[in-house]
């Protein structure tokens, strides 16, 4: 009978057998990954990958968005009116796809949580072989996308991000970022505190914990403290909490007269109708009325806190009923697609895609550092923002900001938020050096 | 001491061939991708380990992604303070996570039954929730901890190996990058040992001491046998694989976030390894492949490809069908999967390996049948 006893000479043996077995399919694989960038698309599909919360806390303005981007394929192929194609100036894109290519899309579920947004980052960029990927609601998945991106040299549109990190500390060379920061809220917003509220304010910081809480905290602190405010005190929450009163509670007691809720999305439509049911705007504190603030918000949150927005200040990176031409067109293809007008988020997707695609037909190539160049420095009009420019140095967007305050007599059930200020963008331009960070290299990786 | 008993060797065998050719055999599924293998091996790692606590001792600890944590975190650490050569930062993230559920293992083991499950459920979230707020400064809370181009990285430093590169540097295995293939091959041969480590540990007196506990510890005990320091080792060693395994997610992707440390990732670990058969040594693997297979897949389905695959029918019954699948897949893969798992408790309680065996015997029967004259008969 054979012995099927190893010893050590067959031990060795065999290790080596599996280590010449272990490197050959590698040696395939690697000629198979060889181009001249990541996913070439000379001989293949034009793939853009949608990768955006369907499930989680921000599932809501994930969908929204998700169905901007399918609108944008559309208008990109050729298909339905248009949309915004017809309205940007200067445009490239002929209606006829990219570079006289149809571009298809595969979608994913960031779950409102990093790791998995990477993980369907990969996914688009290695199975399916997406030449761009966009789409997030909260900073911490557009951060986490934007860095794996950047390693995998794939550029990266980011959908609704707010936090300054994303174009500040943590910018990436193959990140772009139509949406507004949490600075420029603060900028844009002060001067509305200051003339309904008075310089002499004492505020209280509720804030989501994570890199968007955080920058909007600073910012709007360092904007009202130049007001002459007062910050009582900074508090964090950790996001997706359902029940705030234990952080309600201490506001009563804490001698603040403002609070200012750094909340976004389900945080912000629990958290501010319970700190109305709490009786705060019915208080008086120091003299004066209690007010409460949410530096950013959109109509989808507006909509879901229901009556307690009413009369809240903050500010928006667009809205469905500003009367520009882009503003118009986009409202009226949206409304048509789908039967509503449509949010910021859903905005800022189909904005991005739409850049993206117009950036590669000046380009005239998909090669991603001829791309990044015709997006740095580009000025642009028409897509509901007025004038805006990709800046060169950190890839933010500079546009107008809107402030923005809840309804009082809403006419519609989307009738949620009037504009009640612009911010010009020369108000809202700031040194890009502030928040640190560095773009990194043009010379993409070869995934 | 290396040695294995045949019938062990050949599982080995089987599954190192198994493992590293799914490139070829996971491409007709659409997840021969690198990003999703790498994840296979890890979370197989993973579940290996938990069944080791599990499967031979039945302590169901319900807190084992904190350990997947405390790895991550360590490594991504290592890569920013020591070096970006993956094996300080293995070896590191495999201390820390042991030391640590040395700590866990050390209360939580004094009780048995559910009060111990829920004792490491309570330390998992304890430290959940640290990640998320006292221990921000290490743990960079919701955005997850980054690399950054300047980082100390004392080691390199030392050696004068900074990376001169542009961008973020890349953690490497002796200087070589171990992204996409490299970084599965690197994973799959990590599997493979801990498949055997497994298997060792299985065949060992030590691996039948821990089944002793799992059929009647106050049996063991009456005999005089200390079952404490045994089921410590157990939860140290089950541990540091989840330690082990959460390196690797920062080494192959080097971001750690605390979300990984949430009950519901426990939780999935213990449905890996109940889905694919509890104390087996291929059950846990094949569960977790599975897991990870319906996350990644099944979540990315939407309507359109599925009107796509269903073409072929006619156009009424195509919306129908597309309707109803379109509930299961995409966002809907939670329910999928929940069915699944109701479907194989209720009636494969071993799992998928039971459910394999039960078609092995049958075929064999089958096979038996026509000469089947040898029955067995009942002693006497």
């Amino acid at each position: 009978m054979t012995n099927f006893r190893t010893n050590r000479r067959g031990l060795l043996k065999g290790a080596g057998a599996g280590i010449v077995a272990l490197s050959t399919p590698h040696i395939f694989t690697k000629g198979a990954w060889a181009q001249n960038f990541c996913n070439d698309p000379t001989s293949g599909k034009i793939v853009f990958g949608f990768n955006v919360p369907q499930t989680g806390s921000y599932a809501e303005e994930g969908l929204e968005q998700l169905k901007a981007y399918e609108l944008a394929v559309k208008h990109i192929n050729g298909e339905g009116d248009g949309g915004l194609l017809n309205t940007l100036k200067p445009a490239a894109l002929k209606g006829n796809g990219v570079l006289g290519r149809k571009v298809e899309y595969v979608t994913g579920d960031t779950q409102t949580n990093t790791d998995a947004a990477r993980d369907g980052a990969r996914r688009m960029i290695e199975r399916d072989k997406a030449i761009m990927v966009t789409g997030s609601v909260t900073s911490g998945e557009a951060i986490a996308q934007q860095s794996l991106c950047q390693e995998m040299g794939v550029i990266y549109m980011s959908g609704l991000t707010h936090s300054n990190d994303t174009t500040g500390k943590d910018k990436r060379r193959y990140g772009f970022r139509h949406f507004f920061n949490a600075y420029q809220s603060g900028v844009a917003i002060a001067p509305f505190l200051a003339k309904e509220y008075g310089t002499d304010r004492r505020a209280y910081h509720l804030t989501a914990d994570y890199t968007w809480g955080w920058t909007q905290e600073e910012s709007i602190k360092n904007a009202t403290e130049a007001l002459g405010w007062e910050t009582v005190a900074t508090v964090r929450t950790p996001l997706g909490l359902g029940d705030y009163s234990q952080y309600l509670t201490p506001v009563l007691n804490s001698g603040a007269d403002v609070l200012i809720l750094n909340h976004y999305g389900h945080d912000m439509v629990n958290s501010l109708p319970q700190a109305v049911q709490f009786g705060l705007r019915e208080r008086q504190a120091n003299g004066k009325n209690f007010e409460i603030v949410v530096p950013m918000f959109s109509e989808l949150m507006a909509v879901g806190a229901g009556e307690a927005v009413k009369g809240i200040i903050g500010t928006s990176n667009w809205q469905w009923s500003l009367d520009d031409e882009g503003t118009k067109a986009f409202t009226k293809s949206y409304g048509e697609a789908y039967g509503q007008p449509p949010s910021q988020s859903a905005h800022t997707g189909y904005v991005q895609a739409i850049l993206y695609a117009d950036a590669v037909e000046r380009a005239g190539t998909f090669y991603p550092p001829e791309v990044i160049k015709a997006l740095e420095g580009f000025e642009f009009d028409g897509m509901g923002n007025g004038r805006t420019v990709y800046r060169d140095t950190d890839h933010q967007c500079f546009k107008e900001v809107l402030v923005v305050r809840g309804n009082e007599n809403p006419s519609s059930r989307f009738d949620v938020l009037n504009v009640i200020g612009r911010t010009p963008r020369e108000d809202v331009t700031y040194d890009a050096s502030i928040f640190g960070g560095e773009l990194g290299p043009y010379e993409p990786n070869k995934c | 001491m290396f040695s294995l008993s045949r019938k062990d060797l050949a599982a080995l065998a089987v599954f190192a061939a198994v493992v590293l050719t799914m490139p070829i055999w996971l491409a007709p599924f659409g997840a021969a991708y690198p990003g999703l293998m790498q994840k296979f091996a890890i979370y197989a790692i993973f579940a290996i380990g938990f069944n080791i606590l599990f499967g031979l001792t039945g302590y169901l600890s319900f807190g084992h992604a904190a350990f997947l944590g405390v790895g991550s975190y360590t490594t991504v650490w290592s890569f920013k303070l020591l070096s970006m050569d993956i094996g300080p930062a293995m070896l590191f993230a495999i201390i820390v996570s042991g030391v640590f559920a040395l700590l866990i293992g050390y209360f939580s083991l004094r009780r048995t039954g559910i009060y111990f499950s829920i004792l490491t459920l309570a330390f998992a979230q304890m430290s959940y929730s640290l990640a998320y707020s006292v221990l921000t400064p290490i743990t960079n809370g919701e955005t997850g901890l980054l690399l950054a181009r300047d980082d100390p990285r004392h080691l390199d430093a030392l050696f004068g190996a900074q990376a001169t590169a542009a961008g973020l540097p890349q953690p490497t295995l002796f200087g070589m990058s171990v992204t996409g293939y490299t970084g599965f091959y690197l994973c799959a041969v990590i599997l493979i040992i801990a498949f055997y480590l497994s298997q060792k540990i299985f065949a060992s007196p030590f691996g039948m001491a821990l089944r002793g506990i799992k059929s009647n510890q106050t049996r063991m005990n009456y005999t005089g046998f200390n079952t404490r320091p045994y089921m410590l080792a157990a939860f140290v060693i089950s541990g540091m694989f989840a330690g082990l395994a959460g390196a690797l997610l920062s080494i192959t992707d080097p971001l750690a976030g605390a979300e990984r440390m949430k009950w519901t990732e426990s939780g999935n670990v213990v449905l890996m390894t109940i889905l694919g058969g509890v104390g087996t040594l291929f059950g846990p693997v094949i569960g977790a492949w599975l897991i990870k297979y319906f996350e990644n897949i099944f979540s990315a389905i939407n309507t359109n490809m599925l009107n796509g695959l269903f073409s072929f029918l006619p156009d009424g019954v195509q919306t129908f069908v597309v309707t109803v699948l379109s509930k299961f897949v995409g966002e809907g893969w939670h329910l999928t999967l929940g069915l699944m798992f109701v479907l194989i408790v209720v009636f494969l309680p071993g799992g998928l390996v039971e459910g394999f065996h039960r078609l092995m015997v049958r075929l064999k029967r089958q096979k038996a049948t026509p000469d089947g004259v040898t029955s067995v008969q009942p002693a006497e």
